[in-house]
């Protein structure tokens, strides 16, 4: 059967909508149909894309084409005994959750939205609340599906082809096509966790916080008040959890009736108005001081809530920057990045603070390191956001640290080559690309 | 959620809005046979409803336009143990141009939409009869409610099939069994995949499953999906000539 055909679409952006090329993309509804959909990609480059959560241009290709993979979205075997899961790569982990959470499975790590798809998050190897003890989600990948226009389909382990295994862990989509993914699942004993809130004051209560929690706490992270100066920069909450063993298992629900209808105006979002929203967060948060009992939904997923929560940021769009800093240069780089970001004023919503473990990454190009990362959104108003951005880099960078692609539509080539030293040894396939690879590495 | 379970046969079971569909049914521990012309991708199919819940899935390599429905139904009816709903998905779209120049094209199209399409209703509905119980449930179009220039043949092979769903219902409803034509509108699909234009009017298939499945339970026999299209298909049949004359649709 001929392979769907490519479209020019103009409604195809990322999370962030700050770029808004038109873009040529084919829905596959079969895997019979992705080596169709490789031919010529050698005159054109192609690149695989699941639900566009990545804020940037890592998924997108323009000048060339996408596919997306979102209609692959088939299971293709669950052994509810052993918790082994294998999905074609456009199952989304809501999709996940909602077949092996009544079963007493859980994901071993997960992103704050269950709105990805499963190839995305081994390209992007994703991260949680619980990486102290879990890793990224690669360390919980057996084998993928791997189409390449080089050598054809491919069926990929750390046994088999170790250097593929690394490069396409983490590798943006560059690699080739994921089409399939095996994933190793983890018991829970219900599906609610013991959340403990604890407001703090700033940033050394965060990092005795931070040490203290990740001994008795599966899941840490903390969010900061970017509008908060002087004495109290770095205040927030810092929020502790584990999962609660009473054979509870309450499914989430996707049908989200708080959806965005329209884009908000660009002025919505304001230092007057993200304050008022901090010190809100902060009031409330503080008065639930203390322990509950909370789903998985609102503990991991708080903003999956509101659908289309990036409208909020109105037609300019947002972007976010996310870096990691090494553990030994932590605590002056926190500060040093937290004192631009409170005195720009150009603060946002939410900035979520979280300390990484040991565990090694298994990807070429992951992100997750031993240390802290800091991630935030900034409302895109072109020249002044790159700018505060550029002085961001540079702390970064003296730091030793790195940013997230999956995040990223503005790094420099050399802040990701700093931020990624091995880059070379990528075995990126020669006829996938995408407009960040074309930024930073072309 | 079923104490006994569903035994259901889906035709064109590969294509989108059938795949949605299914994926409720499994979910409740349906039995199903599964029917298309390509056996890995009913394969495919399979595997994912049997992690979904599915109590059993067979898979039944068929050109349901070409096949001998009489025959092929009462196997999978023997497979099963019964009958409790048979889902018509198949179907195809046609390029009109292409079908205004070629009338072999144009008889193909028939004969996959409506003709082939009838001898497996009258199938079901002889099953129902006997039984004296069961759903058919047949995917029309809201394209069959009244001709148009852009979609003619289509629209008409859509109409034909309507009207037959109609008489099915007319003549299991006596006995109990039921029969109902399920016409969504613009549906995001592999079948409407060169159509760039997505707006609000566009439904995506699991909308659509929503719709199927409710009607497998109860109603008839003509529902709209999503429901909307109801007033909307309501006013374009009573549109006085001469203004839907002007309209390009």
């Amino acid at each position: 059967m001929a392979p769907p055909p490519f479209v020019e679409r103009n409604d195809i952006v990322s999370w962030g909508r700050a770029s808004r090329e038109v873009q040529r993309v084919a829905r596959p509804g079969f895997h019979d149909e992705l080596p169709g959909l490789m031919r010529n990609a050698g005159e054109e480059s192609r690149l695989a894309i699941g639900l566009r959560r990545s804020y940037g241009d890592s998924c997108l290709n323009g000048g060339g084409a996408l596919i997306d993979m979102s209609g692959l979205d088939r299971f293709i075997a669950f052994d509810a005994a052993t918790g082994v899961l294998r999905a074609g790569a456009g199952v989304s982990l809501s999709e996940i959750l909602r077949l092996v959470v009544p079963k007493g499975w859980f994901l071993p790590t997960t992103p704050g939205t269950r709105f990805v798809t499963l190839g995305g998050a081994v390209a992007n190897d994703v991260h949680g609340k619980n990486h102290h003890g879990a890793g990224s989600i690669g360390r919980h990948i057996s084998a993928f599906g791997l189409l390449r226009s080089d050598r054809g389909g491919l069926t990929v382990t750390s046994e088999t082809e170790p250097a593929l295994f690394a490069s396409t862990i983490g590798g943006l989509g560059l690699t080739g096509v994921i089409e399939w993914v095996e994933l190793q699942l983890v018991r829970v004993g219900g599906t609610y966790l013991n959340v403990e809130i604890v407001p703090y004051d700033n940033l050394d209560a965060f990092w005795s916080l931070a040490e203290e929690s990740v001994q008795r706490f599966e899941h840490t992270v903390a969010w900061i008040d970017c509008t908060s100066r002087g004495a109290g920069t770095g205040r927030g909450i810092f929020s502790r959890a584990n999962w609660i063993d009473d054979r509870v298992f309450d499914l989430h629900d996707d049908k989200s009736w708080k959806r965005i209808p329209f884009d908000a105006p660009g002025f919505a979002l304001n230092r007057f108005t993200v304050g008022a929203f901090n010190n809100l967060y902060h009031r409330v948060s503080s008065a639930k001081r203390g322990a509950n009992r909370q789903h998985y939904a609102p503990f991991f997923y708080p903003l999956d809530a509101l659908l289309d929560w990036n409208r909020l940021y109105g037609r300019r769009g947002m972007m976010q920057y996310q870096c990691v800093i090494p553990r030994e240069n932590q605590r002056e780089a926190i500060a040093a990045l937290l004192d631009v970001i409170t005195a720009s004023g150009q603060a946002s919503f939410l900035a979520v603070l979280k300390t990484f473990g040991d565990l090694p990454s298994p990807g070429l190009l992951s992100f997750p390191r031993p240390g802290a990362t800091l991630a935030l959104d900034f409302p895109f108003r072109g020249e002044t956001t790159l700018a505060l951005m550029s002085r961001l880099d540079a702390i970064v960078s003296e730091a030793n640290g790195a940013l997230y692609p999956a995040k990223d539509g503005r790094m420099s080539g050399e802040m990701f080559r700093r931020s990624f030293p091995r880059w070379e040894q990528l075995l990126k396939d020669p006829a996938m690309n995408s407009d960040f690879w074309k930024r930073v590495a072309q | 959620m079923n104490i006994e379970s569903q035994r259901i046969v889906i035709l064109g079971a590969a294509s989108a809005i059938a795949q949605a569909t299914a994926r409720i049914w499994a979910a409740r521990g349906a039995r199903l046979v599964l029917v298309g012309r390509d056996q890995a991708r009913l394969r495919a199919v399979a595997a994912d409803l049997a992690a979904r819940g599915a109590a059993q899935v067979d898979c039944v390599p068929l050109d349901c336009a070409s096949a001998d429905a009489g025959a092929e139904l009462a196997k999978m009816v023997e497979t099963l143990g019964g009958l409790d709903i048979l889902l018509l998905a198949y179907g195809a779209l046609g390029d009109q141009a292409e079908l205004a120049r070629d009338p072999d094209a144009t008889a193909k199209l028939i004969q996959t939409n409506f003709t082939s399409a009838a001898a497996w209703c009258l199938a079901a509905a002889g099953v129902f009869e006997k039984q004296r119980a069961g759903a058919l449930l047949v995917i029309g179009s809201a394209a069959g409610d009244r001709g148009r220039r852009s979609n003619l043949i289509y629209g008409a092979t859509k109409g034909g099939l309507a009207r037959l769903v109609e008489g099915v219902a007319h003549q299991l409803a006596p006995l109990g069994a039921r029969a109902v034509v399920i016409k969504p509108g613009f549906v995001d699909t592999p079948m409407t995949a060169s159509i760039a234009k997505k707006g609000l009017l566009w439904a995506r298939p699991e909308q659509v499953a929503l719709v199927i499945a409710a009607a497998g339970e109860r109603g008839g026999p003509v529902v709209y999906a999503p429901k909307f299209w109801l007033p909307i298909m309501l006013i374009i049949r009573h549109l006085p000539t001469f203004i839907f004359n002007k309209l390009n649709i």
